[in-house]
C-alpha cells in the first residue's frame, strides 16, 4: 500500500538530491567521500536541510535543567527526551543529514553535472545467457515438476468428477494433472571493459599527488561502472620498473627512485595481450604521473608503445599529469606534440584538487 | 489503512471515558485509530492530520521518524489532534497496557483542549479546514507549478512565527479607517482646553504652559498617526498579507498558512500545561481505576520513561505533573494566600494543614484560564525549585560546553519564563513600512538578552524581502552593539548604530 506522504517524501529526496548535485563540485575534491563508501552505497552528508526562522542562538540562551551538580559542573549526559510520546517536530537534530546513494545514482550525478556522454560500447556480439523460469507446461521433466499446481489441477479434476470427499481429502494426481515448469533463455549482450590503472610512484609523487590521483581515478571507476557491468580493474605501478599491484598496495606505495614511463607501458600492453582479446573488452589504460620521465630515449620509447601497442586496442588513452614540485611536467607537452592529433588519447593537468573536476570532464568527455 | 478499534479496545474507551467524566473531566466525543508503524509516522509527519497540503518538509520528517524508529530511538505512543470530535491515533503494535495508559492520557489532553482558554479560538473542525487548505493548495500547483508554489509557500513557512499569539482571537480584516468628519476641527476642544468666556481669565484657567503641553501631545499623536503602521504590527504575517505586492493565490496561501499557525500556536504556549495535564490523568486514572494489578509493572516502567527528567532540558511532563500536584496538595492544606506567604516560621510552615481540601478545584481552575507563562509565573515557587532540583545552565565559551551557573531561585525562574515568552520564539513587530521614506520594511526585534541566531537571521530577512519585493531591515541587538541588518534582495548588510 502506497502512503500519502510518499509524494512529499519523494520531493524531499528530489532536494536533497538537488542539494548533492549542487554541491557535487566540491564533494568531488573530497576524499572522505570514498572512505564512507559501502558495498553499493555511499553516505554522503548534507547539510540539513531546512526553513529558516528568526530564533534565538542556542549557545547564548542557555536553559533550564533538573538534576544534580553544583554551579561549575558541566550539563553534560544525553539529552534524553521523554519516552517520546511527544508530538512530531520537537528537539529535531542539529545536525546534517547522512543521505544513502547507490553509487549508480552518484554516477548518474556526475554524468549530469558533467554532461558526460554515455559510451558506446563496443563488443556486443558477445552475450550472456540467463535462464528464466516463465511458465507451466505439461510435459517436462520430472525434477522440474510443479507440486503445488500439479495438486491443485488433481484437486480441480477430482472436484470436477465428483470423487473428491471432503472428510476424506486424499488426492491422488494422474499423469494428466502434472505441471511442469518451463523457462526461457534470455539473451543480453554484455561489454566488457578494463580500466588499467598505471601510476607513477617515483619519488616526486608525494602524497597530495597520489591522493589526487586516488579521488579522481575513484570519479572515473564510478562513471566507466555505470555504464559496463562488470568493469575490471587492474593496477600498475612504476618507477624505473614497472609491476602489477592490488588496488590497497595502488593508492599507498611510496617509492622512490627513477622513473621510466614506458616499463609501465610495456607491461600494460602485455597484460592486455595475455587477458583482454580486443574483440571482446572495451580497454582503457589511464596514466597519471608528475611528467618526469628519465630521458628522451625513454619517452621515444614510450611514443613507440602507445602507437603500436596500446593506441590500436584501447578505447581511449587518459594520460593525467599531477603537478608536483620536483617533476619537469615535460612528458604531457612530449605526448602533446606527437600523439595530441590523435582522438584515442586524453591528456589533461590536474594542478590541485580543485583541478580535479575538470579534469573528469576531460577524461570522460569524449564518450569513448 | 487505519483501523476501527476493535470491540476489545471499544470497551476500554468506553469504561476509561465513563470514569474520566465521573471523575470531573470535560471532553469532546474521541475517535480513536489503529495504525500500523509506518501510519503513524505518516500521520506524526504532517503533525497529526491525515491530509496536509504538498510540502517536501513533510517528507523529511517522515524520514527522519521513520530512520530513528527503525533504528529503536524513538517511538510514538500516541497522538491526539484538537478537533471535535477529537482525534486520536494508537500504535498497533503496543501492548494492550499501553493503549489502556495511552487512551487515559488522551483523556486529560482532550479536556484540555475543550476546556483551556489558549484553545477558545482554535478551529474545531480544523480537519476539515486542513484537507480544504490542501485542495486549494494542490490547485494553485496545478495552476501555477509546483516550484513556484512550493518556493511561495517555503517563504510563508519562514515566518510563520511572526503572528500575535497572544491576540485573544484571530484578527482576520484590518479596521476600517475612521469615517471622514465634515465638521470644521475645533482647535480649543481639540487641545482639550477648559471651557472660558472671559477672556481676562484665559491665563489662569488655561496657562500657557497646559497649552503648550497639550499641543505637543496632540503633535505627537498626529505624527503617530502618519506613521505606518501606527503601532508595531506583531502580526508580520498579516501586515504582509494585507500590504505586500501579492497575487492573489498568494494572500491565499498566506492566509491559510497563518490560520494554521494561528491554530497550532496554543499548543505551543501550553506545553507544559497540556503534557502535565494529560500525565496527572494517566497516572490518576490508571492507579486508582482504570489498572489490572497485573499490569502494575510495566504501568511504571513506561511511566517512568516518560517521567524521566535530564540535566540539559526540561520534561514537560514531568515538570507539569509535578506542578498540578503541587498545587493540588498546596491548596488542600491551605497553603496559599496572605497568611501562607507571611508565615516565616520553618516549623509552622512545615506543620501547616488547614484541612481547605481546595486542591481538585483549584487544578481545574487552573487548567481553564492559565497558560504556561502564567502558570508557572504564579506557581513556580521557591520550595517547588528546590525540592525538584531545578538549576540554570550558560554556555562556557573557554570549555566550550554548558555548565550549571546557579541553582539560585531568581535566576533560575527568570530563564524559565523567558523561554516560555511568546511560546520561545523571538518577538519581532514592524515598526515601519516607510523606512527612509522609500517603502522598506523595518522591523524591531525587542532584545530581552538573548541575541538572535545570524544565520538564520539572514535567510529569513531574505524570504521577508522576497515577499516585500522592497529592500527589509531589522533592528536588533548582538553582542550589547545595537545593529540594523539591511537586505535588498542582492546582498545582506549589517550595520552598528547607535
Amino acid at each position: 500500500m502506497s502512503l500519502r506522504i510518499q509524494n512529499d517524501h519523494a520531493r524531499f529526496k528530489d532536494i536533497v538530491r538537488g542539494k548533492i548535485k549542487q554541491n557535487l563540485k566540491s564533494y568531488i575534491k573530497k576524499g572522505e567521500l570514498i572512505g564512507k563508501q559501502g558495498k553499493d552505497t555511499i553516505t554522503i552528508p548534507v547539510p540539513r536541510i531546512e526553513l529558516p526562522h528568526f530564533k534565538f542562538g542556542g549557545k547564548s540562551q542557555g536553559g533550564v535543567g533538573q538534576g544534580d551538580g553544583q554551579p561549575g559542573d558541566p550539563v553534560d549526559g544525553d539529552p534524553q527526551d521523554g519516552d517520546g510520546s511527544g508530538k512530531a517536530g520537537e528537539n529535531a537534530g542539529e545536525h546534517g543529514l547522512d543521505v544513502e546513494l547507490t553509487l549508480d545514482e552518484l554516477a548518474d550525478m556526475l554524468g549530469e553535472e558533467l554532461q558526460l556522454p554515455r559510451i558506446l560500447p563496443k563488443g556486443a556480439e558477445l552475450v550472456t545467457e540467463r535462464i528464466k523460469y516463465t511458465g507451466i507446461n505439461t510435459v517436462g521433466p520430472e525434477s522440474l515438476k510443479h507440486f503445488k499446481r500439479t495438486y491443485k489441477q488433481a484437486l480441480r479434476r477430482q472436484i470436477a468428477v465428483g470423487t473428491y470427499d471432503p472428510k476424506n481429502p486424499v488426492i491422488v494426481p494422474i499423469r494428466e494433472d502434472r505441471r511442469y515448469r518451463t523457462w526461457r533463455i534470455d539473451q543480453k549482450p554484455q561489454a566488457n571493459a578494463v580500466i588499467i590503472y598505471m601510476m607513477d610512484v617515483s619519488g616526486s609523487m608525494g602524497d597530495e599527488q597520489k591522493e589526487i590521483v586516488r579521488i579522481t581515478s575513484f570519479w572515473l571507476d564510478a562513471w566507466l561502472r555505470r555504464n559496463y557491468d562488470g568493469l575490471q580493474s587492474r593496477y600498475i605501478i612504476h618507477d624505473a620498473v614497472a609491476k602489477e599491484v592490488d588496488k590497497d598496495t595502488f593508492f599507498h606505495t611510496r617509492e622512490s627512485g627513477g622513473t621510466m614511463i614506458s616499463s609501465a607501458y610495456r607491461l600494460c600492453a602485455d597484460i592486455i595481450d595475455k587477458d583482454y582479446p580486443v574483440a571482446n573488452w572495451n580497454i582503457y589504460p589511464f596514466h597519471f604521473s608528475d611528467g618526469d620521465n628519465w630521458s628522451i630515449d625513454d619517452t621515444r620509447t614510450c611514443l613507440g608503445l602507445l602507437r603500436d601497442r596500446l593506441l590500436p586496442v584501447s578505447n581511449q588513452f587518459a594520460y593525467g599529469q599531477v603537478e608536483s614540485p620536483y617533476g619537469s611536467g615535460q612528458f604531457i607537452k612530449d605526448l602533446a606534440e606527437q600523439l595530441g592529433k590523435d582522438e584515442k588519447v586524453t591528456l589533461t593537468e590536474i594542478k590541485d584538487k580543485d583541478g580535479i573536476y575538470a579534469s573528469i570532464k576531460d577524461f570522460l568527455g569524449r564518450g569513448r | 489503512m487505519p483501523k476501527k478499534l476493535s470491540p476489545e479496545y471499544r470497551d476500554m474507551q468506553q469504561r476509561i471515558e465513563e470514569v474520566a467524566k465521573s471523575m470531573g473531566l470535560d471532553m469532546f466525543d474521541t475517535f480513536y485509530e489503529m495504525l500500523d508503524y509506518d501510519e503513524i509516522n505518516m500521520v506524526a509527519s504532517y503533525m497529526g492530520f491525515p491530509v496536509r497540503y504538498p510540502h517536501w518538509k513533510w517528507g523529511m520528517e517522515y524520514e527522519r521518524m521513520s530512520k530513528s524508529y527503525e533504528y529503536g530511538l524513538h517511538k510514538i505512543y500516541e497522538m491526539v489532534i484538537n478537533n471535535d470530535p477529537c482525534y486520536a491515533y494508537l500504535l498497533e503494535s503496543n501492548a494492550p497496557v499501553d493503549q489502556k495508559l495511552v487512551m487515559c492520557h488522551v483523556c486529560g489532553h482532550n479536556d484540555f483542549f475543550k476546556n483551556n482558554f489558549t484553545f477558545q479560538h482554535t478551529n474545531r473542525k480544523m480537519i476539515d479546514e486542513m484537507a480544504n487548505h490542501a485542495t486549494r493548495i494542490r490547485r494553485y500547483i496545478d495552476w501555477f507549478g509546483v516550484d513556484v508554489v512550493e518556493s511561495f509557500v517555503d517563504r510563508c513557512l519562514s515566518i510563520d512565527n511572526l503572528i500575535d499569539v497572544d491576540s485573544p482571537y484571530i484578527v482576520r480584516k484590518r479596521k476600517e479607517a475612521e469615517a471622514e468628519t465634515s465638521e470644521p476641527p475645533d482647535r480649543k476642544r481639540e487641545l482639550g482646553l477648559l471651557p472660558n468666556t472671559k477672556e481676562y481669565m484665559e491665563r489662569y484657567i488655561n496657562p500657557d504652559a497646559f497649552v503648550a503641553s497639550q499641543r505637543k501631545k496632540l503633535e505627537d499623536e498626529a505624527k503617530r498617526q502618519k506613521k505606518f503602521p501606527a503601532e508595531p504590527e506583531r502580526d508580520v504575517m498579516r501586515f504582509l498579507m494585507e500590504h505586500a505586492p501579492l497575487e492573489r493565490w498568494q494572500v491565499d496561501v498566506m492566509d491559510m498558512l497563518r490560520e494554521e499557525a494561528y491554530y497550532f500556536a496554543p499548543q505551543g504556549m501550553t506545553k507544559i500545561m497540556n503534557e502535565g495535564w494529560a500525565s496527572y490523568w494517566h497516572c490518576k486514572l490508571m492507579t486508582e481505576k482504570v489498572m489490572d494489578s497485573s499490569e502494575v509493572i510495566d504501568f511504571a516502567d513506561k511511566n517512568s520513561g516518560v517521567m524521566s527528567t535530564s540535566r540539559q532540558q526540561l520534561n514537560p511532563y514531568a515538570l507539569g505533573l509535578a506542578l498540578y500536584r503541587d498545587i493540588e496538595d498546596r491548596w488542600n492544606r491551605g497553603r496559599f494566600g496572605k497568611e501562607w506567604n507571611e508565615c516565616d516560621d520553618m516549623a509552622e510552615r512545615r506543620r501547616w494543614d488547614k484541612q481547605t481540601g481546595q486542591g481538585r478545584d483549584k487544578i481545574f481552575q487552573v487548567r481553564q484560564i492559565y497558560s504556561d507563562v502564567t502558570f508557572l509565573d504564579e506557581f513556580f515557587t521557591v520550595d517547588f525549585c528546590r525540592e525538584q532540583g531545578f538549576f540554570a545552565y550558560e554556555y562556557d565559551r573557554k570549555k566550550r560546553t554548558f555548565l550549571i551557573d546557579t541553582r539560585e531561585f531568581e535566576t533560575v525562574k527568570k530563564k524559565l519564563l523567558q523561554q516560555l515568552t511568546n511560546f520561545g520564539q523571538p518577538l519581532i513587530a514592524v515598526l515601519d513600512a516607510n523606512f527612509e521614506n522609500r517603502a522598506e520594511l523595518l522591523l524591531e526585534h525587542t532584545h530581552e538578552g538573548v541575541d538572535l541566531d545570524g544565520q538564520y537571521t539572514h535567510e529569513t530577512l531574505r524570504n521577508v524581502q522576497a515577499i516585500w519585493t522592497r529592500p527589509v531591515h531589522l533592528i536588533t541587538r548582538v553582542d550589547e552593539r545595537k545593529v540594523l541588518y539591511s537586505c535588498d534582495g542582492n546582498g545582506l548588510t549589517e550595520k552598528t548604530i547607535s
